[in-house]
């Protein structure tokens, strides 16, 4: 398992090198945006808009930040659960996204997804708001304001810390993680991704 | 008789709410150490010592240890003594939550409706649940509730067959189930029987319990050490990507029921367990 630092935007030849596994720093630009945002994404572009954000090569963090305290840049800022994303995330990846970081087990098609359109699912440790927050430099509202903390937020990150849970060839980290722990006699066993994935 | 004024109720929620999301409790943070020394997988120890200092920080800089600052459930022992003045207890209980996450920084989570979806901005309505007790006393619990591992709850009417094996088989599949969603390591607040509804208020109390803290009767904490041990061979781990430690403890309240009847509530509360309490 190697670490792998990106700048973004992220490039489909970045998109390859990173395995399920893979220790993930981001440096740079990346979008925040949870469902309330998606959903008006989406819509928008049903409709023919054009995205609030560039979508070209670009991160979307699912996370909705505390407000931050007078001299503080962003308030608490760690991962809230991916799957209440999986409806919309095939549209994103289809615009261009390369990476969207969250927490938490996603769809089967959202899976495929990653491997169709060339694009990784990454997570960070949920409940580590305040620690996240450090590697936020910047932070900026650039839509859907009345939104309030599920705003679409412009962050710039450093070294922001991840780890790569679905890469594009259909690697499934929390099935390889758990299959390496899980006891013999356990009553569940963890979840096999799809076959042809 | 006793006479507390309800502002005194206010106040004492907007305090607790804000220190229950910066700071720590010391079961939770003992919990966590032990789980440091459990916790065979690397990955896992590094999640670990993340969610360390991520609460040492929080801690430290009086900031929100996990964004998501809960829906506030207050939890009131009132003693029968006690005389309220001063008006409505449920609107100061939300006048409470409303300064309390507005002062702290809080985020407001909370909504109007649940399919108008309008934030009612200072994170009202509280969940409220009052308990009338001997003696003169008021005491005030507060939990704030994180979204991700509320969601991940499960209620079920199992039939009185299915027994404590069926019972078991439901507390660890709903464990499965939640995975990485739900923030592990988790605490598992579990209620059996009483009906729909006392079910679900039994796992949501036995939360409230100190970390680790067993059950008073020992055929109850041996069952719950059977689940705890159930759930960490899971293999899910802190973060979920694979490790001996998924759970911190389980917690399991009980009740009597009706012949036809075997209810168990499965509630999920992560590792930012966000709990404070203070006796008026
Ligand atoms: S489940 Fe708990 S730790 Fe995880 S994001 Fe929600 S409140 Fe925070």
């Amino acid at each position: 398992m190697a670490k792998v630092y990106l700048t973004t935007p992220i490039t489909d030849a970045q998109v390859r090198e990173i395995k399920a596994g893979d220790e993930v720093y981001i440096t740079g630009t990346i979008y925040t945006a949870r469902d309330a945002a998606h959903r008006r994404m989406v819509e928008e572009l049903a409709a023919g808009k054009p995205l609030p954000i560039d979508a070209q090569g670009a991160v979307i963090y699912y996370v909705g930040p505390t407000p931050p305290k007078p001299g503080q840049v962003i308030g608490s800022a760690g991962p809230t659960t991916s799957y209440r994303m999986d409806k919309y995330t095939p549209d994103m990846l289809k615009q261009g996204v390369k990476a969207v970081i969250g927490k938490g087990y996603r769809g089967d098609e959202v899976k495929s997804g990653f491997v169709q359109y060339g694009a990784v699912y990454l997570v960070s440790t949920g409940g580590a708001g305040a620690l996240l927050a450090k590697t936020i430099e910047a932070a900026e509202v650039v839509a859907y304001e009345d939104l309030g903390a599920e705003a679409v937020r412009r962050l710039t990150v450093k070294e922001f810390p991840t780890v790569c849970i679905h890469d594009a060839t259909g690697g499934d980290q929390y099935f390889a993680g758990q299959s390496q722990w899980v006891k013999p006699d356990a009553m569940v066993k963890p979840k096999k991704p799809e076959a042809g994935e | 008789m006793r006479e507390i004024h309800v502002d005194q109720v206010a106040e004492t929620v907007a305090r607790l709410v804000q220190e229950a999301n910066f700071k720590l409790e010391d079961d939770v943070v003992g919990a966590i150490n032990r789980a440091m020394n459990l916790e065979e997988a690397p990955v896992g120890q590094a999640i670990l010592l993340q969610i360390q200092d991520n609460y040492t920080l929080a801690g430290t800089e009086r900031v929100p240890m996990c964004q998501d600052t809960g829906v506030a459930l207050v939890f009131l022992e009132l003693g029968q003594e006690v005389h309220l003045t001063g008006g409505d207890l449920t609107d100061a209980i939300n006048r409470g939550v409303a300064k309390g996450y507005t002062e702290g920084y809080l985020r407001m989570s909370m909504l109007n409706d649940p399919i108008k979806r309008v934030n009612t901005k200072n994170n009202t309505p509280a969940m409220v649940y009052i308990d009338v007790v001997p003696g003169d006393q008021l005491k005030v619990k507060v939990d704030c509730k994180g979204g991700g591992s509320e969601n991940m709850s499960q209620l079920k009417m199992l039939p009185p067959s299915a027994g404590w094996e069926g019972a078991k088989r439901f507390i660890v599949e709903a464990v499965a189930n939640a995975g990485p969603n739900a923030c592990p390591p988790l605490i598992v607040g579990v209620g059996i029987g009483g009906n729909f509804d006392k079910s679900a208020l039994l796992a949501k109390k036995s939360l409230l319990r100190h970390v680790g803290d067993p059950n008073p009767d020992p055929e109850w904490e041996a069952r719950e050490q059977e689940l705890l041990a159930e759930i960490n061979k899971l293999g899910v781990g802190p973060m979920g990507l694979g490790g001996t430690v998924t759970a911190l403890a389980v917690h399991v309240e009980v009740m009597g029921c009706h012949i036809t009847a075997l209810p168990v509530a499965v509630n999920i509360e992560c590792h930012s367990h966000r709990h404070k309490e203070a006796v008026l």
